[in-house]
């Protein structure tokens, strides 16, 4: 059986959490398969990384370890990438659905002849054919999607729909290295800086609750109330678009159509009216908390539990109640 | 300078928007079709270029015949010259194999940069800008929220996972471009009076020396078998709380108990 592949994603060092979703996936499909599952990494300095793929449930790590890997380049991780599935051609490939997942793998499935499936929300195979759904039309339909031919098939997913896998301490993989011809590879991109934009707590597209705010509430000052809650809970703090427009928060807080997308366990929607484009980046979250003085707030039609009220003063009390539950819990 | 834009007509999403009941597609009467939204700032990036540079700005779309619509309102907002790439034979194409028709059609174009649209707005798939840049040859950067072109080269802003990212990327190239690159301008009157005037050039999978094998439905290596509604969230419970606290206590309780998150 032709191999499974995950693009393992790594950032300082770690794994990012969407490695760990895509190898729990990438592992039930090359069991039903009776498939080995391969983690393929490219950076430079990365050999430590083995180890944890192994644990998540990776049966062969494959490494491409080499200084022109050593920050992201479109042209060096296409080359990679392609060289390693002509030389192994695996039936399919997972990428994660971050910036660069999502800027390499387009190019590579270009550059290979290969079926790519982006934003994907769900995997499986009927028969031999490797089968994706994935949101159409800012989510109010779902294409399901059929890879055709023999492969490799590319599959770009979503973070947050597949749950990370379990680690299995002590479990080993085969670690083989990829020795890939540099020689005339134009590499005609340079990063020439880098900021981080600090956020205290975890990544928006991995948190497990996101707190996110609206036009409701009236002025960037009021995030503050957010952050706060967001902090109580160890969530991360979104917006809908209207507050990234006036300036109060940067975009990489936007979720939706022009946003992000998130499915967290836990999505609490402060002062969103719920437009359809806003609908699109979170709807898939499995829980959706709703506060809004609004009782026809269309956000209401889809949330688990809507409250009906005044966001300053549900939130700093919310603040207060998650505390103590939190202090005597 | 020369800068080619790749658009795509979509639905208007602001529209409801229902799948067929046979799951073949969505419903298109009715349907309102616009310039991609995301589209609309390659656009005016592109007449930015054009203002601080010179050169031209060539519009290119894939599409059926009314697509010519989305080409004519690049025009109206300025932009030099419209082509379209219609054939029936590119019915069920994959983006590998528009990619392929756009790389064909702008390489007997001049030009320096080709600007996209981050995605399109009907599905999403941001796939066709990486991969008309592999066709062309030449390096490529998505969802730039900053465009700056030098002597050859241009440097560029994107917002990466946990921030940002500054390059600098050989001419030519391809890019995306993410909606806070800019604010796009309306087409003006006397924009909108010229576009409807012009010529748009129409070009076949022949015209590009294209066969089908190439770019249509055969040569398709994904296939969309069937749309589906999407699926209905669980109604939940709207509550009424009696002052804050009580909003506040029940609001703990449901992640509490409920979600488990707490
Ligand atoms: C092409 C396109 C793409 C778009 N993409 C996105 C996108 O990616 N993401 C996105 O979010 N939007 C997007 N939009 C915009 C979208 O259509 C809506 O305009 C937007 O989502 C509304 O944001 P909002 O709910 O914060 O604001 P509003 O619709 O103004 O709602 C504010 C809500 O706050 C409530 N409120 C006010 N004060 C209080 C209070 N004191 N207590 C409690 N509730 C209060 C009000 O009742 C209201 O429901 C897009 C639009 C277009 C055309």
């Amino acid at each position: 059986m032709r191999e499974i592949w995950v693009l393992a994603d790594h950032a300082e060092g770690q794994l990012r959490r969407i490695t760990l979703e895509l190898l729990g996936k990438g592992r039930a499909l090359a069991d039903a398969r009776g498939a080995r599952l391969v983690a393929l990494v490219l950076g430079h300095g990365v050999e430590h990384l083995a180890s944890p793929l192994a644990e998540h449930g990776a049966d062969g790590v494959l490494l491409a370890d080499h200084p022109m890997l050593a920050s992201y380049r479109v042209e060096a991780y296409t080359h990679a990438m392609t060289e390693a599935i002509r030389e192994h051609r695996p039936w399919a490939v997972l990428v994660p659905s971050t910036a660069n997942g999502r800027d390499l793998a387009p190019r590579v499935a270009a550059r290979l002849g290969a079926g790519i499936v982006t934003d994907v929300e769900d995997l499986w195979t009927e028969g031999e054919q490797l089968m994706a759904r994935r949101p159409m039309y800012t989510r109010k339909a779902v294409g399901i999607v059929a890879f055709v031919g023999e492969g490799p098939h590319l599959a770009v997913v979503l973070p947050k729909v597949f749950p990370p896998a379990d680690r299995q301490e002590g479990r080993s993989a085969e670690v083989r290295r990829l020795a890939v011809q540099w020689e005339g590879v134009p590499v005609r991109t340079r990063e020439v800086e880098r900021r981080e934009v600090r956020r205290e707590r975890v990544p928006l597209t991995e948190a497990e609750i996101v707190v996110s705010g609206g036009r409701g509430l009236r002025g960037p000052e009021n995030f503050a109330l957010l952050e706060e809650l967001a902090a109580e809970l160890g969530a991360a703090v979104g917006s809908s678009r209207p507050p990234v427009d006036s300036g109060w928060v940067p975009h990489d807080y936007e979720i939706g159509q022009t946003g992000k997308t998130v499915s967290p366990t836990v999505y609490i929607a402060v002062g969103i009216s719920g437009a359809p484009q806003h609908l699109a980046g979170m709807s898939g979250s499995k829980y959706i908390v709703a506060i809004n003085k609004d009782p026809n707030a269309p956000i209401f039609q889809v949330a688990s539990l809507g409250v009906v009220g005044d966001l300053f003063e549900i939130v700093p009390r919310l603040v207060e109640v998650v505390r103590r539950a939190k202090a005597s819990g | 300078m020369n800068v080619v834009v790749c658009i795509k007509q979509v639905p208007d999403t602001e529209q409801p928007i229902r799948v067929k009941p046979d799951g073949s597609g969505i419903e298109e009467q009715g349907l309102n079709w616009i310039l991609n939204y995301y589209d609309e700032h390659a656009v005016e990036e592109a007449l930015r270029l054009r203002e601080k540079h010179g050169g031209t700005v060539t519009v290119v779309c894939v599409g059926p015949p009314r697509a010519t619509e989305a080409i004519r309102t690049a025009l109206a907002m300025g932009a030099d010259e419209g082509v379209l790439i219609s054939d029936p034979l590119l019915e069920g194409a994959d983006h590998l194999g528009l990619a392929r028709a756009l790389a064909r059609a702008i390489q007997r174009l001049t030009w320096d940069v080709v600007l996209c649209g981050r995605l399109a707005t009907d599905d999403n798939a941001a796939v066709v800008g990486p991969a008309l840049a592999e066709f062309l040859g030449v390096p490529q950067a998505t969802a730039i929220t900053r465009l700056e072109v030098g002597e050859g080269m241009a440097r560029v802003e994107r917002e990466v996972e946990g921030g940002a990212e500054v390059l600098e990327v050989q001419l030519p190239a391809v890019f995306t471009v993410e909606r806070t690159i800019n604010e796009p301008r309306y087409p003006t009157l006397p924009g909108i009076m010229r576009a409807k005037r012009q010529e748009i050039r129409t070009l076949t999978l022949a015209d590009l020396g294209l066969a089908p094998s190439e770019a249509g439905a055969q040569a398709a290596r994904v296939r969309t078998v069937r749309f589906d509604p999407p699926p209905r969230r669980e109604a939940g419970e709207v509550i009424r709380p009696e002052n804050p606290e009580e909003a506040a206590e029940r609001i703990a309780a449901f992640l509490r108990d409920v979600a488990k998150v707490l």
